[in-house]
């Protein structure tokens, strides 16, 4: 279970987030939405342990670790996972080698040995076929020239193969079309467990009629100023965030 | 006062001409008189400091500080290196200088001959004081022919071994391919761990009218070695040549390769990777001459530079008047691992004709600390992250070699140079 408590973080001397209290429950999906500037990615990026953030106050625990103490590939391998609104390109760096690297490290910091090649192989075969990865994207160095799409349906094969018990999603919606939303949802909502949860975060509804929350949060100047049930989103679609973020400015 | 001063001679300049003194200078298949020419251009300019401007950034007269005798002979106990790809591969042993038949492969490929290295008229382009040295103390060095239109399936290797410490050697080989011939060498610059020992190689180089040739050279000498090593490589038409050069031993490193284009419509892919941590100092510095038309070339050099180390890099590509169509493209990356660590990037054009069609470029920079967080948010540890970068960042120099076989080998060193996994 995932706890966070009036969660306040700087970037550069500005603070973006202003006290956050969140509770993700094992099995629960919770969609983040707000507007832009709001603080959603920032969120995204200091659960994941990005190092840019200074965390003034508040906490953040995951199965009654202090998650504020370790590093991002602890936290991963812990169980979080951060589905990027920007897959990083990175040349040189052989999918299949990263994909296998990344699984093995979890793997090991679990105590676990290493999956033998041919099972990895096998795996990797197995889930990209669902989100219509092919063996030619996987060839290629991590993300270069994938498009848009492509390179979400690579965050969500990531995400399939490391099995986390946490999935945060930063505007995983963005820059796909129709089609591509659908293959890219059904691959989340096939990783909906009991045991897992979920925090969705995006601009828009759209992607909350794919992948249905139990929660919706709205986000505005770094704080969570309402909650509600799935039907706030269809709300907030209608109406738009002035309310929201004329509410915060008064 | 206009007046030349004449700085004083340091102790490894005396050293130096009291062991000329006391050479046999009837060995190694070279005049005496040769070598006396020689050892006087070297006494004339003396040992190369940072007012000359091709030494500007190693300032060797600073840096060497002794000069060790030269090997007499080849040591006894040589400890030889398992061969980078024992499935094909003839190794050809120099220890401490001088040519060792007994630890060479007895079978040589098929259209490949070795022989003692004969006197020649030197396919170096300038003078330089270093090569003037090696020509004054040069050893029993090896020449390699590769007879005309022959492919040469097996890779040959040439171990350059130093054993012991306290001594210098003075490797002088040359490689003849002839035309429409098709050759891997791989030379290897090698010594005890920790020891303290000098090495001045030159390497004569003639690629014939539609050869294809890789030159391949890993230096990975003791940390405590001082390297320095002179390359003239000589193309002809249509063919078609890869460099690679990997430093990744000694203390104070200097390879200098110089390539003139003789004949048209050829390719050169000139590359290197310098992988330098403690006070390291290395120093890759390229000549590269388009005397004639319709010439390719391209230069990549990358560098990894961690703690205290330095890494220089010297280019310059000249186009001459008659070179119409000239394609050069020159890059040198670097990435600094450290607060301390320190680059030089010198790359120069100069070009007289008017259709060409030329760039160089230089970029310094860190790891990205977006793509660290990318890797570790996967759960892979920091050092590992930091380590599939590095790989990353040196990988393209490798990559870019079209021969399946090199880049394999290149990758393997370079993974275990680097301590890594993958």
């Amino acid at each position: 279970m995932l706890e966070i408590k009036n969660l306040h973080a700087h970037v550069e001397g500005n603070e973006i987030l202003r006290g956050i209290d969140l509770t993700v429950k094992p099995g629960e999906v919770h969609a983040i939405m707000g507007p832009n500037g709001s603080g959603k990615s920032t969120l995204s990026y200091v659960l994941a342990g990005k190092e840019d953030y200074e965390i003034t106050e508040g906490s953040i625990s995951y199965n009654g670790e202090d998650m504020l103490e370790l590093g991002a590939d602890e936290r991963a391998a812990a169980g979080m996972f951060l589905a990027f609104q920007y897959p990083i390109e990175i040349p040189g760096v052989a999918t299949m080698t990263f994909l296998k690297t990344a699984l093995n490290a979890q793997r090991r910091s679990r105590g676990l040995e290493d999956l033998p090649t041919p099972e990895f192989m096998k795996l990797v075969k197995e889930k990209s076929k669902d989100l219509n990865v092919s063996p030619e994207m996987l060839r290629r160095p991590l993300n270069v020239g994938f498009s848009g799409g492509e390179k979400k349906r690579a965050e969500i094969l990531q995400m399939a193969l490391l099995e986390p018990t946490l999935c945060v999603l930063d505007e995983t919606d963005s820059g796909l079309d129709i089609d591509a939303l659908r293959i890219v949802s059904e691959g989340v909502n096939k990783l909906r467990d009991p045991s897992r949860g979920m925090i969705v975060i995006t601009h828009y509804q759209r992607l909350l009629d794919h992948i249905v929350p139990d929660f919706v949060h709205v986000l505005s100047k770094g704080k969570i100023v309402k909650s509600g049930g799935k039907e706030l989103a269809l709300e907030l679609e209608a109406n738009g965030y002035a309310d929201y973020v004329g509410e915060e400015a008064a | 006062m206009n007046a030349e001063v004449r700085v004083q001679e340091t102790q490894a300049e005396a050293s130096l001409i009291e062991q000329f003194a006391g050479l046999a200078k009837d060995q190694g298949g070279v005049s005496a008189e040769t070598r006396e020419k020689a050892f006087a251009e070297f006494k004339e300019a003396g040992l190369p400091h940072r007012r000359v401007e091709e030494w500007h950034y190693t300032d060797l007269r600073a840096k060497m500080r002794q000069a060790f005798a030269p090997a007499a002979n080849a040591g006894e106990a040589v400890a030889l290196p398992e061969l980078l790809d024992d499935g094909a591969t003839a190794r050809i042993a120099i220890v401490d200088g001088y040519y060792r038949a007994d630890l060479s492969s007895g079978v040589l490929p098929e259209g490949v001959t070795i022989s003692p290295i004969a006197e020649g008229a030197s396919l170096f382009p300038a003078k330089d004081a270093i090569i003037s040295l090696n020509a004054a103390f040069q050893q029993e060095g090896v020449s390699i022919e590769v007879a005309e239109g022959v492919e040469v399936a097996t890779a040959i290797e040439i171990s350059h071994i130093t054993t012991g410490a306290e001594k210098a050697t003075y490797p002088r080989n040359r490689f003849v391919v002839g035309n429409g011939a098709n050759v891997l060498i791989v030379e290897r610059f090698l010594g005890e761990a920790g020891a303290v020992y000098q090495t001045n190689a030159a390497t004569e180089i003639r690629v014939g009218d539609e050869a294809s040739a890789t030159f391949i050279k890993l230096q990975d000498e003791s940390r405590k070695a001082q390297h320095l090593d002179s390359v003239a490589l000589k193309i002809g038409a249509h063919a078609d040549v890869n460099h690679f050069t990997l430093n990744a031993g000694s203390d104070l490193s200097r390879t200098q390769l110089f390539v003139e284009f003789e004949g048209e419509e050829s390719n050169l892919g000139a590359r290197g990777i310098s992988v330098l941590g403690d006070t390291q100092h290395s120093d890759v510095t390229l000549f590269v001459d388009h005397a004639v038309p319709n010439c390719e070339s391209r230069e990549l050099y990358k560098s990894v530079i961690a703690d205290k180390a330095r890494s220089v890099f010297q280019g310059k590509i000249i186009v001459r008047p008659d070179a119409q169509k000239t394609d050069g493209q020159m890059m040198v990356q670097s990435l600094l691992l450290s607060e301390e660590a320190e680059m030089n990037a010198k790359p120069e054009l100069e070009i007289f004709a008017d259709d060409v069609q030329c760039a160089h470029g230089s970029t310094t920079g860190e790891i990205d600390e977006d793509l660290l967080f990318y890797l570790r948010a996967r759960g892979i540890p920091e050092a590992e992250a930091r380590k599939m970068l590095v790989l990353a960042f040196l990988a393209e120099a490798i990559e870019e070699i079209e021969n399946e076989r090199v880049v394999a080998l290149l990758e393997t060193q370079l993974r275990a140079l680097l301590g890594s996994e993958e």
